[in-house]
């Protein structure tokens, strides 16, 4: 608990105090305008991916769309269903807005991570980080967060007293677990790389171009992990959860008015945050584009609010690439859902951490780097076939003794 | 490519022109530019065969078409027309022939817009516009009288204040029947077999299936409006 921020080590003052609560009403209001900002931005973007022209009447560009939803599902009736558990019926939509805006907290959103820097600013005479909480087992927190975060979604349909929504909860608890396994591990990658699991320390190891995670762990981490991210989040391809063709609206279809709301902010803060994450984690954060001491720098702007720009540049990237996913991609079927999670994913972020695993253990022990590669290939090679031999018995079986569900 | 050439393919979607949504009027653009709705409002260029609100025609002397035989309100499956013949006065004729129609409603809250008044029409009396957009805000602006459904001395469809006319929607009326004959038999294609209207005297026949189908397929809709409106105006300068 002490020390979460290095200005919070020894007494507790009031100008490090109302810093943290200047910061949480920053990340409060910028992560609500950012949710309708992306709502707007996938809106427009998908109108543009599809030949159409996307919302252009309410305000600039229709920037003000969003608002204009919000209020307008905010004076909507408040349907609460005859057959529903009132009490938790109530209660879901918070459980999955909270978590998304938690979520938001340990990203760093600025600083000045350049030359070996670990991102301190000075603000009032306080030395402070750029952003609302660093603890020390911040990537931890993230997961934990999101696993929560289904708890919401699980709950909202249990709750509704009513078929398909109960369907969209059990795809939903089902979908959530199995990715996050996957999650965690091609994390695990990262942690091994980087030495620690605080954020700020993760995006501080990453100074230039070939220290970004990305590239250092090999790509098939952050691969893994946008797939795993995307099914976390319920966006297309994976949105089986709220799946309109097959769930009418899925968990949230007894929901209306400021309910329904809530879980709609909840899903596209969590987008945000999930682009955050992978920035965070795999592109080097607030860094800039650094390569064999060439920085690619901003003129005018001190280093400490370039770090801010960065990261919102790179956020964009990657909130393109979600909407460019449900603009591209067709939902998949469940059982196919579940085994890319459980035997592609899963055992595939297992071995790269295990290669990379006896990489670095070879490097510190002093062993041919190359021999242990090849060992660790050959003995993944076989775990490969093993898992192969497996899957072809039981298929064999389910054929013989029929599919028993 | 594989599996991620689909990624090209919606990428490149971004900045193309062919949309299948159009600007429309309303909103904060269009209150600070003030134009008028007409301008503002891109229409998509309507099907030629579109069916829309009727019109009643007349012969080129002035001479109504409808003889009030009631077979467009009995074959109507929504039964929204109303329709009562009477005797003309020989002196003061208002068809040519015995009867002509005294009463004739259409009620557009139920019509269909199906078409089969005016297939049933034997006189091509009734016929459809291309006009859609007509929403009328008490129900009795919905049961349009002979009044309102018969054209104008000039030959053109009277203009309702809630209806919103675009230039060409009272032209290829009922594009169908000039494509079959009367009798609905496939030699009559392409031959003209109606009398004249007034305003537009007799209407040049649609193309055939033939010559539509040689022309290319994207341009059949531009190409068929602009050839068949050259016609229709070389039809009233005969």
């Amino acid at each position: 608990m002490i020390a979460l921020d290095p200005m919070l080590e020894g007494d507790v003052l009031w100008t490090p105090l109302l810093i943290v609560v200047l910061k949480v009403l920053v990340v409060f209001v910028v992560g609500l305008v950012a949710t309708m900002l992306m709502v707007w931005f996938e809106r427009k973007v998908i109108a543009g991916m599809q030949n159409r022209i996307g919302p252009n009447k309410a305000g600039p560009f229709g920037l003000l769309q969003t608002l204009a939803d919000g209020i307008k599902l905010f004076f909507k009736e408040d349907l609460l269903p005859r057959r529903s558990d009132k009490f938790v019926f109530a209660l879901a939509p918070f459980l999955s807005l909270v978590p998304a805006f938690l979520a938001f907290a340990i990203i760093p959103l600025g600083g000045d991570y350049r030359d070996g820097n670990d991102g301190v600013v000075t603000w009032f005479g306080v030395e402070t980080r750029v952003q609302l909480a660093d603890p020390h087992i911040g990537v931890l927190f993230a997961l934990a967060i999101s696993s929560i975060a289904v708890y919401g979604i699980m709950l909202a349909g249990w709750s509704s007293g009513s078929k398909y929504p109960l369907l969209g909860s059990v795809r939903a608890s089902a979908q959530m677990v199995s990715y996050e396994a996957a999650l965690g591990l091609s994390l695990a990658s990262v942690i091994l790389i980087s030495g620690t699991l605080s954020t700020s320390g993760i995006v501080a190891a990453q100074s230039t171009l070939t220290d970004w995670h990305v590239v250092a762990t090999g790509i098939v981490p952050f691969i893994i992990f946008l797939i795993a991210a995307t099914a976390e989040l319920n966006r297309p391809p994976f949105d089986l959860v709220e799946a309109e063709q097959e769930l009418v609206g899925g968990f949230n279809t007894e929901y209306s008015s400021i309910r329904f709301a809530l879980f709609f902010l909840a899903e596209f803060m969590n987008t945000v945050t999930m682009s955050a994450l992978i920035v965070t984690l795999f592109f080097g954060g607030p860094q800039p584009i650094s390569y064999g001491g060439i920085t690619l720098d901003i003129p005018l702007i001190p280093n400490g609010l370039e770090g801010t720009i960065w990261l919102l540049g790179k956020v964009l990237v990657f909130l393109y690439v979600y909407v460019w996913f449900r603009a591209t991609l067709p939902r998949l079927r469940y059982d196919q859902l579940m085994d890319l999670g459980w035997k592609v994913l899963i055992p595939g972020s297992l071995a790269w951490f295990m290669l990379l695993a006896a990489q670095r253990l070879a490097r510190n022990e002093g062993w041919n780097v190359f021999t242990t590669t090849a060992a660790a290939v050959v003995v993944l090679g076989a775990c490969y076939a093993l898992l192969q031999g497996a899957f072809a018995i039981s298929n064999k079986t389910r054929e013989r003794e029929g599919a028993q569900f | 490519m594989g599996y991620l050439g689909g990624f090209l393919v919606t990428f490149r979607q971004h900045g193309r022109k062919n949309r299948v949504t159009t600007q429309y009027s309303g909103g904060r653009l269009f209150k600070r530019k003030k134009r008028s709705a007409s301008a503002m409002d891109v229409k998509v260029e309507k099907p030629e065969r579109l069916h829309g609100r009727h019109v009643l025609n007349r012969y080129e002397d002035g001479m109504e078409k409808c003889i009030g035989c009631e077979l467009c309100a009995a074959v109507c499956p929504a039964k929204c027309i109303h329709v009562r013949g009477a005797d003309n006065d020989p002196d003061n004729p208002t068809s040519p022939g015995e009867r002509f129609g005294w009463i004739y409603e259409i009620n557009y809250l139920r019509c269909i817009h199906c078409d089969l008044c005016v297939e049933a029409c034997p006189t091509e009396a009734i016929t459809e516009t291309k006009l859609f957009e007509f929403s009328f805000t008490n129900r009795k602006d919905a049961i349009y009288t002979k009044n309102e459904l018969l054209v104008g001395d000039d030959g053109k469809p009277r203009h309702m204040p809630w209806e919103d006319w675009r230039p060409g929607e009272d032209q290829h009326t009922s594009a169908w029947m000039r494509a079959t004959a009367s009798a609905g038999d496939a030699s009559f294609v392409g031959v003209v077999s109606w009398a004249g209207e007034r305003g537009y005297g007799v209407r040049a026949a649609e193309a055939t299936q033939a010559e539509a189908d040689s022309s290319a397929d994207a341009s059949i809709t531009s190409d068929g409006t602009t050839s068949s409106s050259a016609q229709t105006k070389s039809s009233v300068t005969h």
